[in-house]
């Protein structure tokens, strides 16, 4: 980190003199790539609305972790897991449409989570943070949990990436040719809980589907192979990432609400100049 | 699961047998005692009315569906053979939004290279070899969900052919392809059958087609109902009942 706060101490950038900025730069660098890849595939096997769902899910556990005194971050992970476990089970055993249980699971979700945050006339103020996220107050240490969950995301990536497409593409094919089609989904879906349960605190419930869905819908606008859609994507999230921080921090806005705004813009322009591929 | 092994019976050529398969979804009986034996080399066409159970029959011989009964592979000369089998999906819808290429497609299927650092030169070659068992070379770089019907089925054929398979299972080929697109796919497994030496089973509601490629067709509706020489069975009384058809029709 010394070397880090060196190198921007020695740059010309006023706005990154300042070690939270460093800090917050830093985190953005890890997010963005994260938000990148799995924005491709939630963007791909149509799970949108169901990563919205997800955030709403660590909020609730955020607010068990508070009202029992246990860490709220890891109760937040453990509630959002057994969330996604609870409702790929109910879906596979449900003939209901996907986007019904959603709202089902999601709406109780939010209600719980209010419901427990407020019991015996509890302030709500302090969950805003979580609500809005603030990614300037990360910290070395979280920094460094960042890291490691990038580093885990892009091994998984690399080693499940073909299958998560195939199953997300075309779910009886990837049965035909031998793969698991719900044990790869339940794996991923789990996947998405951990990250967005993490990133809540810097990004915020309210910005986290835009940063999980914009990148992705963004790339599909211009890209006609997997290698342009996953390039186009983490190009933008990091673009919208280093602008939204420097906007945020010259208007004295929210840098949560400044990359979602950036990567809007970014959807707007890609949707112009969408290719017609073929 | 399937369990394929070698009983006897095929003397000079590779088969498969089902036999007395039965299948049971939920409390319904969809199959009933389904007995078949098909020849490698042979064209095989499965044909009935919409829910006799002609999908459910290949999901069973594919193993996604539990069954009681037999179904056997043999080769001869061997004492225990394991079947390849290679499938095309009924009307496979590709979202025309998904930016896969066809060679995304075949990395996800054949490479441990992940397919999102694009296809590696040998891949590539590899790509290119089956397409061209297809006449499908330029499909390469298409998305394909910009595919036609015809196309789709050529790729989705490949892909099926990598690595080659004893049995080619393909549910509905024929629907949502033109005329000339359907010749052209029936010409392109009759070729296919004759160079591999490979069993294709089919189904389809095209009759048309079935006097000049099957060897055989087989009536389905919950249980075999008629089999034999396309002109046998479609000339059959059981023909006309299951598909309510008049005398002379």
């Amino acid at each position: 980190m010394q070397l880090w706060y060196a190198l921007w101490d020695a740059l010309p950038f006023e706005l990154l003199h300042w070690d939270f900025m460093k800090n917050a730069l830093l985190a953005l660098l890890l997010l963005a790539p994260l938000f990148g890849l799995l924005s491709t595939m939630i963007v791909t096997g149509r799970m949108s609305f169901f990563s919205d769902a997800l955030g709403h899910s660590a909020f609730t556990g955020i607010a068990i972790g508070c009202i029992c005194g246990l860490a709220p971050t890891a109760v937040a992970v453990a509630f959002s897991v057994a969330f996604a476990l609870l409702f790929s089970w109910v879906r596979s055993r449900s003939n209901q449409a996907a986007d019904t249980l959603i709202g089902v699971f999601s709406s109780t979700a939010v209600a719980l989570g209010i419901f427990i945050a407020t019991l015996g006339g509890g302030s709500f103020t302090k969950y805003n943070k979580y609500l809005i996220g603030d990614v300037l107050s990360v910290t070395p240490a979280e920094i460094g949990v960042l890291a490691i969950v990038l580093l885990c995301v892009a091994v998984f990536w690399v080693l499940f990436g073909n299958r998560l497409v195939l199953v997300s593409i075309h779910p009886q094919l990837a049965s035909s040719r031998g793969l698991k089609v719900k044990t790869t989904q339940t794996i991923f879906t789990v996947c998405i809980a951990v990250v967005v349960t993490l990133a809540i605190n810097w990004v915020g419930l309210l910005m986290l589907n835009s940063l999980l869905v914009l990148p992705a819908a963004s790339a599909r606008n211009v890209s006609k192979n997997l290698r342009q859609y996953h390039g186009f994507s983490v190009l933008f999230a990091l673009l919208a990432s280093l602008i939204g921080l420097s906007v945020s921090y010259h208007l004295g806005a929210s840098t949560g609400a400044a990359i979602s705004l950036c990567l809007a813009v970014i959807f707007s322009v890609s949707f112009v100049f969408r290719k017609k591929v073929s | 699961m399937i369990n394929l092994f070698h009983s006897g019976g095929c003397h000079d050529s590779c088969c498969l047998k089902v036999q007395n398969v039965t299948v049971r979804i939920g409390g319904d009986r969809i199959l009933k005692d389904v007995n078949l034996h098909v020849h490698c080399g042979q064209l095989v066409a499965l044909i009935g009315p919409n829910g006799a159970g002609k999908s459910t029959l290949l999901k069973t011989l594919l193993g996604e569906r539990e069954f009681d009964g037999n179904i056997i592979f043999s080769v001869p000369g061997a004492r225990r053979a394991k079947a390849r089998i290679g499938y095309v999906p009924q009307t496979p819808n590709f979202d025309p939004g998904d930016p896969v290429s066809v060679a995304d497609l075949f990395n996800c299927c054949l490479s441990r290279r992940p397919a999102f650092l694009g296809a590696s030169k040998s891949d590539r070659e590899l790509i290119l070899e089956c397409l061209d068992r297809v006449h499908g070379e330029d499909l390469i770089d298409k998305r394909v969900g910009t595919l036609s019907g015809g196309e789709l089925q050529r790729v989705l054929l490949a892909l099926a052919l990598e690595p080659m398979p004893n049995i080619l299972i393909l549910d509905e080929p024929l629907s949502g392809v033109d005329i000339e697109g359907q010749t052209g796919l029936m010409d392109m497994l009759d070729e296919i059958r004759r160079d591999y030496d490979l069993s294709i089973l089919m189904t389809t509601h095209d009759f048309s087609m079935l006097s000049r490629y099957a060897d055989r067709v087989v009536l389905i509706d919950h249980e075999v109902k008629c089999q034999g020489t396309p002109e046998e069975v479609l000339g059959s009384a059981e023909f006309r009942t299951a598909f309510r058809m008049k005398e002379g029709t």
